[in-house]
């Protein structure tokens, strides 16, 4: 520390930044830098409790005050609103500045209970921590403290325990600011100042979680860790959310090995410490009943029963070994691995068994190439000041609430306008710069209209002005990132793909963010989990090393899988981690391909519908069991870490495909997770001198895009259905909660799926002369009718219809074939 | 034009001898209509200032040193000047008078708000700004109802709002009630509330209003009573104003005296050129002090102010002095105590105030004054324990640190601490809790030993039923 601080003394007008004095020190704080987080730096620390750093100073625990002299005498000031400026003079140790904090301390603990013994946070609390480091050392406080009902139930994940609040602001700027459900706020006054919600409305918010963690005390307490265990006995391990492609940065906490806690870590590059109450309180699903312990083999058409390893390793190889051509096998998922299990996969299946029916999408993404041909953009610069942003996916909010959150920050405070191209309005709201929602089918004519400078006129529906506007703002020169995704899964993803070659055409610079959702999909597209690539998003013709009998055509995708498996000419499907029954969305093309093949291979944690009809079950260790590698949404590699071991039986998913290969008398080469790495490194050049030991620990991994061989086949060709004035186009999108494996085993959360009704906008439900509620028919252009209950929705365009997928309710894969374009649809009353 | 029922006015104008620069009409019955508006006088400094170059106007505001009346201070002209070149940019009036004893911005807005709307239209003017917000404290009905008729009549006739008068100039006033807290009074506090949040006070710096203010933009905001200075000033010239008061603090000040005097009201009172004891003893003021009793103490400028008492009797009406004297003029409001008042509980008084009116956003203020409101319930109540009257000043320390003002006390030796404190807080409604503690327990500590003397035993039961109540063993 003494050299570092001898260097800068010799040179200080070299150095940039603003000078000024700490404690005697000369030092350089940036230019605008916060006082606290210069002090910070040059290793002073200024003790606070409203502050954080990412989210707006108040200045209101009054923690930080320091003494600070500008020239016209010392004053207390606080240091969490002060920018430095220059020939400052600050002393956090002199008289005023500890009496103050003395002050601050006795004062903000004279309320507060000191139950520390029976507190979730004692021994991780702000508040303790201070008062030992800066506090009085004891109270003169001899009346009755302020009381309050015992902890308060604020939401089904929250307890609010406003006797421990200190009131810093904390939760309430959270979730204003930050999240944008300001659900909970400062009521009455004074010595009264509580926080609150509203009457009738719970803190219902995706991020609840985080007001949790950043509660410098125990106030705010989360339903599924209280009292589950004490600070002290935590371990934890860094590692990267495998929930959503967001690749958030989590710390892994567990006790007695059984996770117990996920905490947001802070991640300049992606979730800024911030985590959607998805991605905090999934850990519960490595407990759940569902999780499958042992192999298990179906004997004669009855349940599977439990078996031993070699046993079922047998019957997975003689299930893919049996058929005589490889185009007989079928491949689904994959997602839910880590990079090296999905190079260990893919080795298996198309390197040494010319497989390429694999798809890791399950008919609801885009095509692979498209994701991996279009260049791509990081979530820092689609977040990059005064850009552009096309929203042409489904709400962020629901799929990728973490992307949400640094979206609506740039939205907020950075001065990015949001071009709105999903057909239901998103949760943006009026934070949107141009609102295009076309109807399903639509979005590539809009795109084309504004690439085409066809803007004067209303185009199916979209207002001549806000056509205007968006084109405006994609023309003007400032940085554009499409965010693009499956907005709908009710139409076909041809019209997503129009959209882009037209947006492409007009904004030739613009940048993309793929918005898929699906775990370590990315991982898995990079991986060669896809048909017609092999690892590094190069195409068949490509010869890599031990990949001895690489496939020699372009195989099917998911939907191409199940329809060839209905037509008999798929005789074995495994399922790596994948439960199409649910996920796909033509379930009933799902079921019937199940019925019709011949056996099934399920690698999986879980027990799920698909699960349950395979043949042979191998069980596999799941996300905090095992060790790895993420490729988030912009291809950033981090590392994955086990924090407890796997229950029963359970392996890593490359160990058991290692097995397969050794059971077949092959061999994949891998003993140890090094082994891939060395080899991942060797056969795709963009990992070629990627450090794994080190990438991404501690620090924002690098982004590993592979070279592409191949150009994206990316045409305006989609056409535009033709429609009846009185159908209406479905769209189906998915929810944040609903009734996907990882959430419905985990208890808290799995109360928390709501119900799917029929959305209807208001014009429509005046049309229909249908009030919410009510029960209408729905009948399908191939004369199938559902009942369903009618809701009006605000977020629709006129002629549009809405389902939540995978609810109670209303089940949308009713609703949706696979072979249409678009799906339209006639609702009448009664 | 006017749809006016008559309500009669709120006592508390005392029409005495003297100059009446703000206060001319109050003695009419009909004084807030504009029909006597406009016979005596109205808007005609307002139709001249629109003719001349704003920069002018508000050059003789500048001349004229129109000082802060809400409290501060802070000369009008020179705050005038603070505003960036940044547009729109606004000018806030602060009407939620509502400091302990101050009710002399309620009579300006019952009596004549025609005379404030006319300034709010001088005052636009000179700041080139066209939006003006009215912000009436939410209890004064009266108040509000007759601004509003005013701004009625006042748009009516084409005083406000678009092309004033026959010019191009277009202001507009917009009159909102407040919902009733005291530290709305503080500028940025109303900002906060006007924008429709909690009223909570936000940190100076960087929230300068004149800088940053409502919707983050350029606000001016102006007490009541220094606007109302506007029409005369323009009217007169700057020399003319000058002539009244004394050189550092020109013109008249209205002063609310409240308390053990035989007159209470609102008096126009020229500053600097009358002493205290004229104002509680003259004929023309206050006639003395009720039933002939003794002074005690008095507070000189609002609740917020640190107590004088006989010492300072001769000091002048004005600011410059008052201050080192240890005190403020504040908002002018003025409580006099005779000494049949007891020191603890008038203290107790002022300070429940304060902790009822603390809008918690800081700690020190929110933990602090309710604790100094707690500790002197329980020395009233015959709980008082011997260190709880340096725990009362310690508390006081940690939210305004340093020496607190004080008055002298030249029998004791105590010296005077001038005006103003520092403070832990945000604002200062924290640091003003602790005045009546700290004046009272420098003049008075015997009366806080002698309670405590009485006292039970602290940890013996005063109400022993309650105890019982709560499970304690007899």
């Amino acid at each position: 520390m003494t050299a570092v601080e001898d260097s800068a003394a010799e040179t200080p007008e070299a150095e940039p930044g603003t000078p000024f004095t700490l404690d005697g020190r000369e030092v350089r704080a940036k230019d605008g830098e916060l006082l606290i987080e210069a002090a910070q730096r040059h290793g002073v620390h200024i003790p606070y409790f409203c502050y954080h750093p990412r989210m707006t100073p108040v200045g209101m625990c009054r923690m930080c005050l320091v003494e600070v002299d500008t020239g016209r005498g010392p004053a207390l000031q606080p240091a969490c609103m002060l920018p430095v400026t220059p020939g400052m003079k600050v002393s956090t140790e002199s008289e005023p500045t500890t009496q103050a904090q003395d002050g601050v301390l006795e004062l903000l603990l004279i309320n507060h209970p000191l139950d520390c013994p029976v507190c979730d946070k004692g021994g991780e609390c702000p508040l303790q921590d201070n008062a030992y480091a800066f506090g009085p050392g004891e109270s003169r406080f001899v009346e009755e403290k302020r009381h309050y009902e015992k902890p308060i139930a604020i939401s089904e994940l929250v307890y609010l325990d406003r006797e421990r609040c200190i009131l810093c602001d904390r939760c309430t700027r959270f979730a204003k600011e930050v999240a944008g459900d300001p659900l909970i706020h400062f009521i009455d006054r004074g010595a009264q100042t509580q926080v609150n919600t509203f009457p009738e409305h719970e803190f219902s918010s995706y991020f609840s979680g985080n007001t949790v963690q950043i509660c410098p005390v125990g106030a705010l307490t989360s339903q599924p860790y209280r009292f589950a265990a004490r600070p002290w006995d935590l371990t934890e391990i860094e590692s990267t959310s495998m929930v959503d492609t967001t690749g958030a940065r989590v710390a892994l906490q567990a006790s007695q090995n059984r996770l117990v806690r996920i905490q947001g870590v802070d991640s300049d590059a992606t979730n800024w410490g911030w985590l959607s109450d998805r991605e905090r309180f999934v850990y519960e699903a490595t407990d759940s009943p569902d999780r499958l312990k042992e192999p298990m083999v179906r004997a004669g058409g009855a349940d599977p029963v439990p078996t031993r390893w070699n046993t079922a390793i047998g019957r997975t190889v003689d299930a893919l070994t049996g058929p005589a051509d490889p185009r007989r096998i079928g491949v689904i998922g994959g997602a839910r691995l880590t990079l090296e299990s999905q190079y260990a996969w893919a080795k298996l299946l198309k390197g040494l068994g010319a497989v390429d029916n694999i798809d890791a999408q399950l008919g609801d993404g885009l095509p692979a190439e498209v994701v991996l041909g279009l260049p791509r953009a990081t979530i820092a610069q689609a977040c990059e000041p005064n850009g552009v942003v096309v929203l042409l996916a489904a709400d962020p909010k629901e799929e990728l609430p973490t992307l949400y959150l640094r979206l609506r920050h740039a939205v907020q405070f950075d001065g990015v306008s949001l071009v709105e191209m999903s057909p239901r309005a998103t949760s943006f709201g009026d934070d949107v710069a141009a609102r295009l929602n076309p109807l399903p089918g639509a979005a590539g004519q809009i795109a084309g209209a504004l690439a085409d400078g066809m803007v004067g006129t209303s185009l199916g529906g979209v207002p001549a002005d806000q056509l205007t506007t968006a084109r405006q703002l994609l023309t003007s020169g400032r940085p554009v990132t499409v965010i693009v995704g499956r907005p709908n899964l009710a139409e076909s993803a041809d019209h997503v793909v129009s959209a882009v070659a037209a947006l492409l055409r007009l904004v030739p610079g613009a940048r993309f963010l793929p918005a898929l959702r699906r775990g370590n999909l990315h991982g898995a597209l990079e991986m060669g989990l896809t048909p017609g690539l092999l690892p590094g998003g190069r195409t068949l013709d490509t010869t890599l090393e031990g990949w001895n009998m690489p496939p020699q055509a372009p195989g099917l995708d998911t939907t191409g899988i199940l329809n060839a498996a209905v037509a008999g000419t798929i005789d074995t499907l495994v399922l790596l981690g994948a439960d199409p029954i649910t996920d796909v969305p033509d379930a009933d093309l799902a079921l019937a391909a199940f019925e019709r093949v011949g056996s099934i291979v399920s690698v999986d944690s879980f027990m799920t519908e698909s699960t349950r009809r395979a043949d042979v079950i191998l069980p596999a260790a799941m996300y905090g069991e095992v060790d790895g590698s993420f490729l988030n949404l912009e291809g950033r590699l981090s590392p994955v870490q086990a924090k407890v071991t796997s229950p029963g039986q359970a392996r890593q998913d490359w160990m058991i495909a290692a097995e397969v290969a050794a059971g077949a008398g092959g061999d994949l080469g891998f003993t140890m997770l090094a082994d891939i790495r060395r080899e991942i490194s060797e056969m795709v050049p963009a990992f070629a001198g990627i450090d794994w030991s080190s990438a991404g620990h501690g620090t924002d991994g690098p982004i590993v895009l592979g070279d592409r061989t191949f150009e994206p086949k990316l045409a305006e060709t989609a056409p535009v259905p033709p429609s009846d004035d009185y159908g209406l186009r479905l769209v189906v999108d998915r929810r944040l909660w609903d009734k996907g494996t990882m959430t419905a085993n985990s208890a808290s959360l799995r109360g928390l799926a709501g119900t799917a009704a029929l959305g209807l906008s208001p014009a429509d439900m005046v049309r229909l002369g249908a009030v919410d509620g009510q029960e209408v028919t729905v009948t399908l252009s191939g004369g199938a009718t559902h009942t369903a209950t009618a809701v009006t929705d605000t977020r629709l365009p006129r002629g549009a219809a809405h389902v939540p997928f995978n609810l109670d309710g209303l089940d949308a894969r009713d609703l949706l074939a696979a072979t249409k374009p678009v799906v339209e649809l006639r609702v009448t009353v009664g | 034009m006017a749809t006016n029922t008559y309500v009669a006015h709120a006592p508390g104008y005392v029409d005495n001898e003297g100059v009446k620069i703000v206060s001319s009409r109050f003695g009419y019955e009909d004084s807030y209509t504009l029909e006597r508006s406009l016979a005596t006088g109205g808007y005609t400094a307002m139709k001249a200032a629109l003719r001349l170059p704003p920069a002018e106007v508000a050059a003789t505001v500048k001349d004229a040193v129109l000082l802060g009346r809400g409290g501060a201070g802070f000369p009008a002209g020179i705050k005038w000047g603070f505003m960036p070149p940044v547009w729109p940019r606004y000018l806030v009036v602060n009407g939620d008078e509502s400091e302990p004893g101050t009710y002399k911005d309620r009579l300006l807005m019952e009596r004549d708000p025609h005379q404030l709307i006319e300034a709010c239209v001088i005052a636009c003017y000179a700041l080139g700004l066209n939006m003006c917000f009215l912000y009436v404290r939410g209890e004064m009905a009266l108040a509000q109802e007759r601004i509003a008729d005013a701004l009625n009549d006042a748009y009516a006739a084409g005083l406000v709002g678009r092309n004033i008068d026959g010019t191009d100039i277009s202001i507009d006033i917009v009159l909102h009630w407040g919902a009733g807290a005291y530290i709305v009074g503080e500028e940025t506090a109303l900002i906060e509330s006007l924008e429709g949040n909690r009223g909570m006070p936000r940190l100076k710096p960087p929230f300068f209003p004149a800088a940053k203010g409502v919707y983050m933009k350029p606000t001016i905001v102006n007490n009541v009573e220094t606007l109302a200075n506007l029409p005369f000033i323009i009217n007169n010239g700057a020399t003319a104003y000058k002539q009244y008061g004394s050189e550092k603090s020109p013109g008249t000040r209205l002063l609310a005296i409240s308390g053990h005097v035989n007159r209470p009201g609102v008096y126009e009172v020229e500053q600097g050129r009358v002493t205290f004891r004229e104002l509680f003893y003259g004929d023309n003021y206050c006639q003395g002090i009720r039933d002939g009793n003794e002074l005690k103490m008095f507070i000189p400028g609002g609740g917020s102010a640190p107590w004088f008492f006989e010492e300072q009797l001769d000091l002048p009406l004005e600011a410059s002095a008052v201050g080192p004297a240890g005190s403020m003029l504040g908002s002018g409001a003025i409580v006099v105590m005779d000494h049949t008042t007891d020191a603890v509980r008038a203290c107790l008084r002022v300070v429940r105030f304060f902790a009822r009116e603390s809008c918690g956003k800081c700690t020190p203020c929110r933990e602090g004054t309710s604790w100094e409101e707690q500790v002197l319930e329980r020395i009233l109540d015959g709980h008082g324990r011997p260190e709880d009257i340096d725990l009362l000043l310690e508390i006081g320390a940690s939210i305004s640190p340093g020496a607190y003002p004080v008055a002298a006390h030249p029998a004791a030796g105590l010296d005077a601490a001038p005006f103003p404190p520092r403070q832990t807080t945000i604002c200062p409604l924290g640091p003003s809790s602790v005045a009546p503690i700290t004046s009272a327990i420098r003049r008075f500590r015997h009366e806080f030993e002698a309670k405590i003397d009485a006292a039970t035993p602290f940890d013996e039961p005063v109400h022993p039923e309650e105890s019982a109540r709560a499970g304690s063993p007899a």
